[in-house]
């Protein structure tokens, strides 16, 4: 295939290595110079974010360049002969039971992949570098404008705290790390990136350590999530062997682990490895895009400062799993049949926690514990598409997604800023805020009708590509799932945005001090009001993504209108091809169905909720009357339970033999030991500071000191000052050695 | 004329002028016994250069006397101002750098 007009070398993508090590730099150079800096600080996390962001547009231009460049060489070529007999070489057609849609194939987009050895060990080496394809640009993308957002969003609300450079540092270093796996061409540096992100989110979830809540927060989180990386080091360490077995070499190279995943039969040990290799994944994903049943850290994670939430607890790191499910999608596809219909694990986590989420966001009394719980019910909506086939309907939620909850969390952020004195507890202290602070309702309106799905709007669009294509794959069960999880959404939104800003304000009035976040002194702040522009600004941005992201990929708009911008999305990103290096996805054909389905789900939502939270209209005390209701309340109250079961059950049980176990081997063998070799040592460091120490070692400088003592002295006599005994001294001294020289010209 | 004959003098006024140096109890004197040695080393120059036929001793005499005029000048100053914060002249006076 000639590809006359690609260019073989696009700058921006070729050198997209650049941009995980801008913020890499600029982490070092906040902790360098941020305290001599002070606020100024905040600026060089700024301008690393803002040139980091010109190179993903750089990126993104770059490479929908190169997908017109293949896809316009491939129109005028014809797709090459062979493909399909590599199909059906494997014995069955790729995805069969979406096959009967008509199948117009596109050219595989190469891929830039760039990387150098970073060790090499007895024939293996692992490398590390950079894969860039539409997935990775669309990433880039995404996580450079939140991020930039998030930082100028910052220099307002983190103004004047205790630790307003290691936030910018650690936000920083968060940024350089999340593009690390963004950009990761092997699946070694994708975990190191994974565990880089892991960290900087504890670090920032425990920002404010002081309060105990916080820190225990911060470890549950850490933690949680190191419960899903135990899969997920399996899983990596599987897709070498992947590799080795469907090529006789192992790699960590994703494309190399894509080929051979899509290359291995459905038979005998080569399926068996594939589905243990994608259950691992699938843990790692669990844990860190907080799936059920791993998903009890994220609520807690909201005890970090809130752009530290929309950026990584909503929009980038926690759809890292996301991220990977879309990146080794072959190996889910393969491992769990995908294409086979029926249940599968991914689809099942993914449907289950699309429920639970949505269902625990009713009790909330925190805004942000709302919001994250919308949010494990969201990346459940994609993290179910993957698993039902609908990868580019899943990563456009995900695109959609990182836009309208940010703008939802930072609207939150500016609430509890500059409306309800730190606080974020909707029941005591908001309510009626829609007057004090329009520009901030008017925004959050908008986050909160693109969640819900209200037509034409980002959310609605891709959710119901989602339920479309799940239908269309013969997952029917998990499309009405998800339209279930639609109507929910539609209600636990009505309930907040009623609680925050409609009926009375509840707050205090003349509160004399924040008390839930942090130590900005609230001189001043005796009246809700408005938030300033850096805080405004980014939720404008955030809101015009929300409205218009979704125009992309819209089917609908594609059928009743025709234009071809309503279906870039899924041109740009997926790679295209035949199947034999990466899935080839089928979309459905538009039915009216689905939107209508859905709007007619949200909408039932809403309006059970407006009568219900709004205007009381019914079973105001129905937990009061029905025994079953209260118990479902206690029930969802206590988040199901499963803190107690992790906390209490599972690691109570584990702890206390465990403890008592290590307590005896404490006691009665470690400290046996230690107390033979603490006696030993104590010896030998007894003689050793008789002998070595204070004889040898000190002995040395203290005789050169004394030695140079007394030649001081006696040498300070020739001083005398007196200029007339110096000409003597130097006549002396000119005398002898004239007479040496006269002496050695005689002798010869 | 011999060459010693002029050597036997400068080295003299040199010895000469060492001794004033050593032993002058007036920094004024010192300065002049330098001037002195000073002399006895222009008088080899010029001895030497006329012994040789070559002009360069002479012109190096005069490079001398130039610098001499110079150090003089800072000489005198250093004096001057020694006597005013010391109200002495004397060298032995001057042992403010005693070791």
């Amino acid at each position: 295939m000639t590809l006359g007009s690609v260019d073989l070398h696009p700058w921006f993508l070729e050198n997209a290595w650049l941009i995980p090590l801008i913020p890499a730099v600029s982490f070092v150079a906040i902790l360098a110079f941020g305290k001599r800096l002070g606020a100024k600080a905040a600026w060089i996390g700024i301008g690393s974010v803002g040139a980091v962001w010109l190179l993903a547009l750089g990126n993104v231009f770059q490479w929908i360049q190169r997908v017109n460049g293949f896809r316009a060489t491939e129109s005028e070529h014809g797709a090459p002969e062979g493909h399909l007999e590599a199909v059906s070489a494997f014995g069955r057609s790729v995805m069969r039971p979406f096959s009967e849609a008509s199948h117009h194939e596109v050219a595989f987009v190469e891929p830039i992949t760039r990387s150098m050895s970073w060790w090499s060990n007895g024939g293996m080496s692992l490398d590390v570098g950079i894969r860039i394809d539409g997935l990775a640009v669309m990433m880039l993308f995404v996580v450079t404008t939140i991020s930039l957002l998030v930082h100028y969003y910052s220099t307002e609300y983190m103004k004047d705290d205790r630790r307003f450079t290691h936030y910018y540092a650690a936000l920083s270093l968060f940024t350089a790390s999340m593009l690390v796996l963004v950009v990761a061409d092997n699946t070694v540096q994708l975990l190191v990136g994974w565990e880089l992100v892991g960290l900087c989110s504890f670090l920032l979830i425990g920002h404010w350590w002081e309060d105990k809540p916080n820190s225990s927060a911060a470890l549950k989180a850490f933690l949680t999530t190191r419960t899903g990386d135990i899969g997920l080091l399996c899983g990596v360490a599987m897709t070498y062997f992947v590799v080795e077995r469907a090529t006789g070499t192992g790699s960590f190279n994703i494309g190399a682990v894509n080929e051979a995943a899509m290359s291995l039969g459905h038979e005998g040990l080569a399926k068996s490895l594939l589905f243990w290799c994608a259950a691992g994944l699938l843990l790692g994903i669990i844990g860190k895009s907080g799936q059920f049943p791993l998903h009890t850290w994220l609520p807690d994670a909201m005890a970090g400062p809130t752009p530290v939430s929309a950026l990584i607890h909503a929009a980038t790191m926690v759809v890292a799993g996301v991220y990977l499910g879309a990146r080794m999608f072959p190996v889910f596809f393969q491992g769990f049949d995908i294409a086979g219909g029926g249940v599968n694990l991914m689809a099942a986590v993914g449907g289950i926690t699309v429920i639970i989420g949505a269902g625990l966001a009713f009790v909330q009394r925190d805004i942000k514990k709302v919001l994250a719980y919308s949010t494990i019910s969201q990346l459940g909506y994609m993290v179910m598409a993957l698993g039902v086939g609908a990868w580019s309907a899943a990563i456009f939620h995900l695109f959609t997604h990182a836009f309208f909850k940010a703008n939802l969390f930072l609207g939150a952020g500016s609430v509890s800023h500059s409306g309800a004195h730190h606080s974020f507890d909707m029941v005591d202290d908001m309510g009626g805020l829609r007057k004090y602070m329009p520009k901030t309702f008017a925004t959050f309106m908008i986050g909160t009708a693109a969640l819900s799905g209200f037509p034409l709007l980002a959310g609605f669009f891709s959710k119901d590509e989602i339920l479309a294509t799940a239908g269309h794959n013969g997952f029917e069960f998990f499309m009405y799932l998800g339209f279930i999880g639609g109507g929910m959404t539609a209600a636990y939104m009505t309930r907040c945005v009623w609680l925050t800003f409609f009926g009375e304000y509840r707050g205090r009035k003349h509160a004399a001090h924040g008390h839930d976040e942090h130590s900005h002194d609230d001189n001043g702040h005796t009246e809700p009001h408005e938030s300033t522009f850096p805080i405004l600004m980014p939720l404008y941005v955030l809101s015009f993504m929300s409205v218009f992201a979704g125009i992309l990929f819209a089917p609908m708009l594609k059928d009743t209108i025709g234009s071809s911008i309503f279906s870039k999305f899924p041109e740009w990103v997926e790679p295209g091809g035949d199947g034999s290096l990466f899935v080839s996805f089928i979309h459905p054909e538009f039915s009216w169905k689905d939107p209508l389905l859905a709007t007619l789900f949200a909408a039932v939502g809403f309006g059970l909720s407006y009568l219900f939270f709004w205007k009381k209209a019914f079973m105001q005390d129905a937990t009061q009357k029905n025994k079953a209701l209260r118990q479902g309340k206690t029930f969802l109250e206590n988040k199901y339970y499963l803190d107690h079961l992790y906390t209490d059950i599972i690691v109570g049980s584990v702890k206390g033999p465990i403890a008592r176990g290590a307590y005896w081997v404490n006691q009665n063998i470690i400290d046996a030991v230690l107390r033979l070799t603490g006696g030993g040592v104590r010896k030998v460091g007894q003689f050793t500071y008789d002998v070595l120490d204070q004889k040898a070692v000190d002995g040395v400088p203290n005789g050169l000191a004394a030695i140079t003592g007394a030649a001081g002295g006696s040498t300070r006599n020739v001083q005398t000052g007196r200029l007339q005994e110096y000409a003597l001294l130097i006549l002396s001294g000119t005398v002898v050695l004239g007479g040496m020289v006269a002496a050695l010209v005689w002798a010869s | 004329m011999y060459l010693n004959q002029f050597l036997l003098l400068s080295a003299f006024l040199f010895c000469a002028g060492f001794y004033g140096v050593l032993t002058r109890k007036h920094s004024v004197l010192v300065l002049m016994s330098i001037e002195l040695m000073l002399a006895a080393v222009n008088l080899n120059f010029v001895a030497f250069g006329a012994f040789r036929a070559d002009v360069v001793g002479q012109v190096f005499a005069l490079f001398v006397l130039t610098i001499a005029a110079a150090e003089v000048g800072v000489g005198l100053a250093i004096v001057l101002l020694i006597y005013r914060n010391l109200k002495s002249s004397n060298p032995d006076d001057l042992d403010t750098l005693k070791g």
